[in-house]
């Protein structure tokens, strides 16, 4: 439960922890786009370079992106597995009726890998060093034009600042109520399906009864301060937009540019 | 049923963050039938002493033995399902582990994990809930319809019900008023007496060791720095001071009168009622 550190925050003084959280946000999500360019192992090796490159920058240690990837394995590998197996063409190692392992399959599956253990590297190199606040923030920001829809941003932003700031809390009470059932007998993590999803009643439960008491807390603090959620607010906190900022969205401007570059013109694997 | 712990070092893992030897080779003897209080500052390893003896720490190097139960690094998986049908825990504020549609089957889930039958768990819940002093009737309610201080007894009774031989107590009393506080306190001290119990309670209230206590544990980085009876502890005023302790009512107001009338009086005091004694005896009262 406490394994997982997408959406966890590590304080840091780096490079990365320095830029604007709107040039991370914009970067990170530009960096999904980017990905789609590549389509051949040049191209691949250039955003593992800058992949591991954004990694080293974070100051935070391999080994804890590396356990980050690690409850996503499964789906990965199955959609890898899915690449593998039903993908014709190229040379032909093994042929079972529809489902055959060829060159151009095993390829497919690794260049699947690929993406998806680098997009959650890359985005867990933007939470790990972005506070939350911070990047609720950014996104209040980049969401601002929408307020001409009549979409209420600045509702939403402090809906996902709300969520973001009790992950923390909730995955430590859930440690708690963990450590308490287990000290009267529970045994995660054994016996067969049913009894497994039946432990989870008593982590629940008591989860969701203090989450409710936590909101209910959370509304009157904010009622008895005179909290109103269409007036005009101004932040406490200020971004600061600064020359390194620019220079990070050129450098992924320049990534793309070298991508198009390097990429195969012509044929795809798909 | 006797704590041994022998060399034991332990890590601690909160979210991703691992703090190495949050305990720091650690031996010592918790003697059958004790009551130990264990004291220390926020994070000097109070807790995971606590939850090494439940298996709910795991020691990374050596061992610890519960009766005959013994948990290593290697043994763990089997050795700890053992070692907490032994070691009742009432962690802080356990209302919060609540969780069936009745209170019954809440007082239930322990036994019935540990596979007492449906039936005798039953009569369990019955005898566990009038000794913490709840009307019977509160077994068929919701433990969510109840007070916080009824909640916190049915929690109690939760871990009462597994008839552990160890109790482990983790500031029982927090969050209550004075009134409610003492007699959680005192239910559980019966408890202990009654039962034959060995009892670990961490707490920052040094009046609860000067009364409930016959051996205190004191904890600083990791390590423990004392393991004798508590007139020794506060007998000892600069070491009080360097652990982050605090000295008894009693205790204080002896310091002050000795101080105040230029005497010294025979014996150290932890409670009102032997001040009191220590007083008349020397002519002051």
């Amino acid at each position: 439960m406490n394994k997982l550190i997408l959406g966890r925050y590590f304080p840091g003084n780096s490079l990365l922890h320095r830029i604007d959280p709107r040039a991370k946000l914009l970067a990170g999500i530009s960096f999904i786009f980017i990905l789609f360019i590549a389509n051949n192992w040049i191209t691949y090796l250039v955003l593992w370079l800058f992949t591991f490159t954004m990694m080293k920058l974070s100051g935070v240690s391999i080994r804890i992106y590396i356990r980050g990837v690690r409850p996503l394995i499964w789906l990965i590998l199955f959609t890898v597995s899915l690449q593998v197996l039903f993908t014709a063409g190229g040379e032909i190692y093994i042929d079972w009726g529809p489902v055959t392992i060829s060159s151009f399959g095993l390829i497919n599956g690794m260049y699947t890998f690929s993406r998806f253990t680098m997009i959650i590297f890359v985005s867990t190199v933007v939470t790990l060093t972005t506070k939350p606040i911070d990047l609720t923030d950014a996104m209040n920001y980049l969401l601002q034009p929408l307020k001409r829809l009549k979409l209420p941003v600045d509702e939403i932003s402090l809906m996902l600042a709300i969520a973001l700031r009790f992950i923390p809390i909730i995955l430590d009470e859930t440690q708690k109520v963990m450590d308490a059932q287990r000290a009267r007998g529970t045994v995660f993590g054994e016996g067969s399906l049913p009894q497994q999803i039946k432990k989870i009643v008593p982590i629940f439960i008591p989860l969701f009864v203090s989450s409710l008491v936590r909101a209910e807390d959370m509304a009157n603090a904010m009622e008895v301060r005179g909290y109103q959620s269409n007036n005009p607010r101004s932040s406490f906190r200020r971004l600061h937009w600064q020359k390194t900022d620019i220079a990070a969205l050129i450098a992924m401007v320049l990534l793309a540019v070298i991508l198009f570059i390097l990429r195969t013109e012509g044929h795809h694997f798909h | 049923m006797q704590i041994n712990l022998h060399q034991v070092t332990a890590d601690y893992q909160a979210g991703p963050i691992r703090s190495p030897e949050i305990l720091k080779s650690i031996s010592t003897t918790v003697k059958s039938g004790s009551f130990t209080a264990v004291a220390g500052k926020t994070g000097s390893g109070k807790s995971s002493l606590l939850k090494l003896m439940n298996g709910l720490l795991v020691p990374v190097k050596g061992r610890v033995s519960i009766g005959e139960i013994m948990i290593t690094s290697e043994n763990a998986k089997q050795s700890v399902k053992e070692a907490r049908q032994k070691v009742g825990m009432v962690f802080q504020f356990p209302e919060s582990q609540l969780f069936a549609e009745t209170v019954e089957k809440d007082i239930m889930f322990g036994p019935m994990n540990f596979g007492v039958p449906e039936a005798e768990a039953k009569q369990i819940a019955l005898e566990v809930i009038k000794r913490v002093g709840l009307d019977a009737s509160l077994l068929s309610k919701s433990p969510f319809s109840l007070s916080g201080g009824q909640k916190r007894y049915v929690a109690m009774a939760g871990i009462l019900a597994m008839s552990p031989d160890i109790l482990i107590l983790d500031e029982p009393g927090a969050g209550l008023d004075p009134k409610g506080k003492k007699e959680v306190m005192d239910l559980l001290h019966a408890w202990h007496k009654e039962r034959g119990l060995t009892t670990l309670l961490v707490t920052h209230d040094m009046d609860d060791v000067a009364l409930y206590a016959d051996e205190v544990i004191v904890m600083d980085g990791g390590r423990i720095v004392f393991q004798d009876n508590p007139e020794r502890l506060f007998a000892d005023m600069a070491a009080i001071h360097q652990w982050g302790l605090d000295l008894p009512q009693a205790r204080k107001l002896q310091i002050r009168i000795e101080q105040e009338a230029n005497v010294t009086l025979s014996q150290i005091c932890l409670t009102l009622a032997q001040l009191a004694d220590a007083l008349i005896e020397a002519g002051l009262a």
